[in-house]
């Protein structure tokens, strides 16, 4: 398997270490008082969709520049669709969250 | 037909011609009292013990392919019950005691052979770890040995014990563990089951579950509808998917798994051997071939097959431990997906909707779990309340904190 990464080019997906899914998002954890509904935690640490073709996952160019990517990967048949800067894609997703 | 020595004689007497099939073909039925889905080890090893143990004899175990093509039949084959954790160790262990006993119980040669496991380790940190599992085990009334540097030395003389990254210090030896002939258990387990009644029903993939006001009706298949007050899905590496179809989201990721055959070759290794500085094992099959295995490729994998830069990782492992592999040919390598659970443990319980029971979550140890697992899956859903040994095993373990966490890697399967 081969990961084109935006910043270095194709690279052996050995320079990539893997995170996983990058469907969860971290639930909001409320205000001091509010208690956060810790089912949502459950879901986002503990469950997964893990269904098969398309999957948008978080792997890092450990052995190149470093950079968090989304790879959209087919796990079935491994064909690679789309590879991503995360940064951008999850500031935007999380805007005003953390100040 | 009964196997023994005097029907081998007599079938060598009349060239060989009277042996009969080891299990029917028979069509699906409208409906059973149980259906499993997944005709692999656990599946296979539930019919079996629903049929013997708890007298429910209508039965079917669906399979979408044949039986014995799934994972069953593409690990290493290695039984052991070396845990640690409360949860896992009574279950592994009783798992074992079945093992033991297996082939008279089954009236199959599952070649069951006590070769022993041996877990090296090469620092004095881990000797700590290996000799608290070990103290573990005893307290539960299972086997084993901590060995020093000369003891592994005289047991497998082909070990490198002065590598100069990884030197090895000793091992922990579970002299019970050993290894089982893998496909011959998904045999002997259908015979015996059929044997009882219960029906083999393969080329039938389940493609949807019937759930009425909350309870099991049956399922679809590309066979069509069949009935079942009771379903217990055992689809290993695709036990989300087939939970997805009663609505239900799982704490698995689907991983792949590789393993490896070298050429045949004269006896070199009796035992099993472990590699603790990294992720590999080895032991050899009775037709010489030497059988290799490391962790997992790293990423989510429906695919049945791996990538390259594991094959390399192993095969590095292998010659740091044994130098004289080196030269060694490899045969074939082959793939198998893992239901890799978050805190790498299984799950063996009842859900939410009535008549539903789960078995998934075995990562890459489920083999040696076969007979346990079917033995307290039958439990499970003949009583419709877990078995002693499976109390642990919940679904619900990750909402309440009681994770078994054997491994110490968190809720990153691909760490496991
Ligand atoms: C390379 C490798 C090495 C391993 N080494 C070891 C080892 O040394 N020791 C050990 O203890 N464990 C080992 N394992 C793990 C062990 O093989 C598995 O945990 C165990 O076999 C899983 O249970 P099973 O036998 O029931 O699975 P499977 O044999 O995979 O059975 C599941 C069955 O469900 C069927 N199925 C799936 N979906 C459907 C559907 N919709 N309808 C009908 N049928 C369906 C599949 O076709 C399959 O046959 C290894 C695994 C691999 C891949
Ligand atoms: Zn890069």
């Amino acid at each position: 398997m081969r990961i084109r990464c935006p910043f270095c080019g194709e690279r052996s997906h050995a320079e990539f270490s893997y995170l996983g899914d990058a469907a969860p998002t971290r639930p909001n954890i409320g205000t001091r008082a509010t208690v956060p509904d810790t089912t949502l935690f459950v879901d986002y640490v503990y469950m997964r969709d893990n269904s098969p073709g398309v999957m948008r996952e978080y792997w890092q160019h450990v052995g190149g520049c470093r950079s968090w990517l989304i790879v959209e990967r087919n796990v079935t048949t491994h064909a690679i669709s789309n590879v991503a800067s995360a940064r951008e894609q999850v500031l935007a997703a999380t805007e005003g969250e953390h100040p | 037909m009964h196997y023994s020595i005097f029907s081998v004689l007599s079938q060598a007497w009349k060239g060989q011609t009277g042996w009969t099939p080891m299990w029917r073909e028979p069509q699906p039925k409208r409906a059973y009292d149980a259906i499993i889905v997944g005709g692999g080890g656990h599946g296979l090893a539930t019919a079996y013990y629903l049929a013997k143990n708890h007298g429910v004899t209508n039965v079917a175990v669906l399979e979408k392919g044949w039986i014995g093509g799934g994972n069953v039949g593409r690990n290493t084959t290695i039984i052991r019950s070396n845990y640690r954790e409360p949860g896992n160790l009574p279950f592994y262990e009783k798992s074992l005691q079945l093992w033991e006993g297996l082939e008279q119980d089954i009236n199959y040669n599952a070649m069951v052979s006590q070769r022993g496991v041996l877990n090296l380790f090469h620092s004095d940190a881990q000797r700590d770890a290996f000799a608290y599992r070990g103290n573990a085990m005893r307290l539960h009334g299972v086997d084993a040995t901590l060995l020093d540097r000369e003891a592994v030395r005289a047991m497998v003389p082909t070990l490198d014990l002065d590598n100069a990254r990884f030197p090895i210090h000793g091992g922990l030896l579970q002299k019970r563990g050993g290894t089982v002939r893998h496909d011959a258990v998904a045999w002997g387990y259908a015979r015996a089951a059929d044997r009882l009644g219960v029906d083999i029903i393969q080329n039938c993939e389940v493609t949807g579950i019937r759930i009425v006001a909350g309870a099991v009706t049956g399922v679809e298949t590309t066979r069509g509808f069949i009935g079942a007050k009771k379903l217990g899905l055992a689809a290993a590496g695709n036990s989300s998917r087939v939970a997805a179809m009663a609505g239900l989201r799982l704490p698995i990721e689907s991983h792949v798994l590789q393993a490896f055959v070298s050429e045949g070759i004269k006896p070199l290794v009796d035992t099993v051997v472990t590699f603790g500085a990294g992720h590999f094992y080895v032991s050899q099959s009775d037709k010489g071939g030497l059988v290799f295995g490391g962790s997992l490729d790293g990423y989510n994998s429906y695919a049945q097959r791996g990538n390259l830069p594991m094959v390399e990782d192993v095969l590095e492992e292998a010659v740091a431990i044994m130098p004289s592999l080196s030269r060694l040919r490899m045969l074939r390598s082959w793939g198998g997906i893992m239901d890799m659970s978050m805190d790498g443990s299984p799950i063996i319980d009842k859900t939410d909707i009535t008549g539903l029971y789960l078995n998934c979550g075995w990562c890459y140890g489920g083999f040696k779990a076969t007979p346990a697992s079917g033995f307290c899956f039958a439990h499970t859903i003949a009583n419709d309340a877990p078995h002693d040994l499976n109390a642990a095993y919940r679904l619900d373990r990750f909402a309440t904190g009681h994770l078994i966490n054997e491994g110490g890697a968190g809720a990153q399967p691909n760490l496991h």
